[in-house]
């Protein structure tokens, strides 16, 4: 288990788990005893440190390398799953992952960014921050979807586009205005799952959905708070001001309206429960797109296009 | 459409039974030089049991993989003017033709059927490469068309499966017009919302890939298989350099950009019902023909045949594959 810089309490406390569980045989009754007893102050600790974490803390967990990924919830959601590949025209871009197949038993188009686990597949999917080639498979499979009256679902996870020279030479900002103009022309349900990172224009490429959700301790922003520091503070220190003031976390977003629904994880975060995390967003996506494949093609373009129209306008009421 | 009525009671010429492979046949891989005994690889549907490398398959043993329970029904496709240019080489083109039909059986290099694919109605076009080399002419064009509205007329999904040097030379102009009537019957197909899926075999280029074959809603090549517009030697000749390892194959294609996915032979029928299933949002359905259990069965059958042939070493001298795999003069505008 990787253990945050404000965990460390709860790491001591593992460890002391962990050794102690070692020893069990020599000592029986009264290791089993502390066992338990330390594992219900984790407990404690650990819901007491996930329920008021800061927006830079929130920032450290929504990037947690064990937090599960976009492959990790396709792997758990998704039955026979068929990856699609390429924008038809350069390169398939392994940082976004795009395919068919059935969501509780319904064709669902998928599409999101994976980042990669280790050194080898971080390298294969650059770190999920996808080039103009994979916004326009992204765009690609849209269109495919839209087609066959498919829904499409979205999982959110980058901390930006690819800055690179061939990226932009190929076009990097028509590409992502392209995936969200394609997004907003959608005839079919679109609900986009922020669950990790949400970086920029990287991320938006993805994530207009009619329904846009966001994990308890996701982030969603313009910028990174490092990125913002280093530009507004002249000072990349300065990342956990930044974070306060770029009200970047899924409450502030749900505040703001911005998003639709916070979906929960577990105690400690969702790299804690994997599972739970996944049967959660699950039923929250099902529960969703129930609602949503009431609803007639062109009033589910309309709806989602007036929803983002009105994003910042200032309401009469 | 005066040839309609052909599909409202479309002529069954065939329902196919499997084929008896001849019993002593020895056959060398190309890729990878072993012997392979014929049977053995008839039921691999002639895919290599050491390399895995995929060899070019007859249309009908395509056909074989693809339909439930083997069975399928030919149409007759529309007749064309037989040699539009009286067009000669070294050869006058009507003897090639003629050479090319009885080699085959075929009338041309495509074969219009349909028949059921995991309990859905298809139509597919598949080429025969070994008609001239699969090269594109009127009358293969006249095939994709009849395949397109075969397809809307009995709202079926259209899978077209290339394997094609590209435009019949011989055909002239008239071959290049095949690429935009193509492009406009396969669009049709679209228009309706029907699924249209390019399977791309060994070899697809040309003016081929230049149209229909790279216009799939999803697009599936086999593995290895050569896949792009100019020839690997024009390029090489042209640019005085080395090409990369792995070069228009079908893998480097998905690198590229250009393919969906890289399906193993033996994995066809299933990926195909999958994909079908779901772009059609039908229930998934349990393969009819599960090409898993001949796999199985094939290495309990590799020995007993070895054990029963040891007597009989193969004989080179019979040419076989070699008819298939290179057709020096075949007609085709890849170089
Ligand atoms: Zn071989």
């Amino acid at each position: 288990m990787h253990f945050l810089e404000f965990e460390k309490s709860i790491a001591e406390l593992e460890g002391k788990i962990s050794e102690l569980r070692h020893m069990s045989d020599a000592d029986g009754m009264n290791i089993a005893e502390e066992v338990a007893r330390l594992e219900s102050k984790v407990d404690k600790d650990l819901k007491a440190t996930y329920s008021k974490l800061s927006p830079w803390q929130k920032t450290q967990v929504a990037r947690h390398p064990d937090r599960p990924h976009c492959l990790d919830y396709i792997g758990a959601l998704v039955a026979n799953f068929m990856p699609l590949a390429g924008d038809r025209n350069y390169s398939e871009d392994h940082a976004i992952i795009g395919g068919i197949g059935r969501f509780r038993g319904r064709s669902v188009m998928v599409i999101g960014q994976e980042k990669g686990r280790d050194t080898k597949t971080r390298l294969k999917h650059n770190f999920g921050m996808a080039r103009p080639e994979g916004y326009r498979k992204a765009r690609r499979l849209m269109e495919l979807a839209d087609r066959f009256g498919i829904p499409v679902l979205t999982f959110v996870d980058t901390a930006g586009a690819y800055p690179g020279i061939g990226a932009e030479e190929r076009g990097q900002a028509e590409a992502i205005a392209r995936s969200i103009e394609t997004s907003l022309n959608l005839r079919v349900p679109l609900i986009s799952v922020i669950i990790g990172e949400g970086g920029s224009g990287g991320a938006i490429a993805l994530a207009t959905g009619n329904i846009v959700l966001m994990l308890e301790h996701s982030i969603y922003s313009v910028i990174s708070p490092e990125g913002c520091a280093s530009i507004l503070w002249r000072d990349g220190d300065q990342a956990k001001a930044a974070a306060e003031a770029l009200k970047l976390t899924a409450q502030d977003l749900d505040r703001l309206s911005i998003i639709d629904a916070v979906v929960q994880e577990p105690i400690g975060g969702a790299h804690r429960n994997a599972q739970a995390t996944y049967q959660n967003v699950g039923d929250t996506i099902e529960q969703h797109l129930k609602n949503l494949l009431e609803v007639e093609g062109g009033q589910l373009r309309a709806k989602r296009r007036d929803k983002f129209i009105a994003m910042g306008r200032l309401s009469d009421s | 459409m005066n040839w309609l009525t052909n599909f409202v009671r479309p002529k069954i010429k065939r329902l196919v039974q499997p084929r008896e492979a001849p019993d002593n046949l020895w056959h060398k891989c190309q890729s990878c030089s072993e012997m392979v005994f014929h049977r053995e690889l008839e039921k691999s549907f002639r895919v290599c049991p050491h390399c895995d490398h995929h060899m070019r398959l007859p249309v009908r043993q395509r056909l074989e993989i693809l339909f439930d329970n083997k069975k399928w029904t030919e149409i007759e496709l529309p007749s064309v003017a037989a040699d539009p240019l009286k067009f000669k080489d070294k050869k006058k083109y009507s003897d090639r033709l003629k050479e090319a039909k009885s080699k085959t059986g075929s009338k041309d290099a495509i074969v219009v059927s349909h028949g059921t694919m995991g309990g859905i109605n298809v139509v597919i076009a598949a080429f025969e490469f070994s008609f001239l080399g699969g090269s594109m002419g009127t009358a293969v064009g006249e095939g994709i068309v009849a395949a397109a509205e075969l397809a809307i007329l009995q709202e079926a999904p259209l899978i077209v499966i290339p394997s094609s040097g590209g435009a019949r030379m011989q055909e002239g102009i008239l071959s290049l017009m095949q690429m935009a009537r193509t492009t406009v019957a396969v669009d049709r197909v679209r228009e309706k919302g029907l699924p249209y899926i390019v399977l791309l075999t060994d070899p697809t280029t040309g003016g081929v890939t230049a149209s229909f074959a790279m216009l799939g809603d999803i697009q599936v090549a086999e593995p290895g298989a050569i896949i792009g517009f100019a020839g690997a030697r024009v390029i090489e000749q042209t640019i005085r350099e080395t090409l990369p390892e792995g070069f228009q194959r079908a893998e480097y294609l998905l690198e590229h950009g250009m393919v969906d996915m890289v399906v193993h032979r033996s994995k066809l029928h299933e990926s195909l019902v999958q994909l079908l299933g779901l772009l059609l949002h039908r229930d998934p359905a349990a393969p009819v023909l599960s090409l898993d259990s001949v796999g199985r069965k094939r290495r309990r059958r590799k020995k007993e045949d070895a054990d029963r042939l040891l007597a009989s070493p193969p004989d080179p001298s019979i040419p076989d594959e070699s008819l298939f795999e290179s057709e020096g003069d075949d007609g085709s505008d890849k170089s």
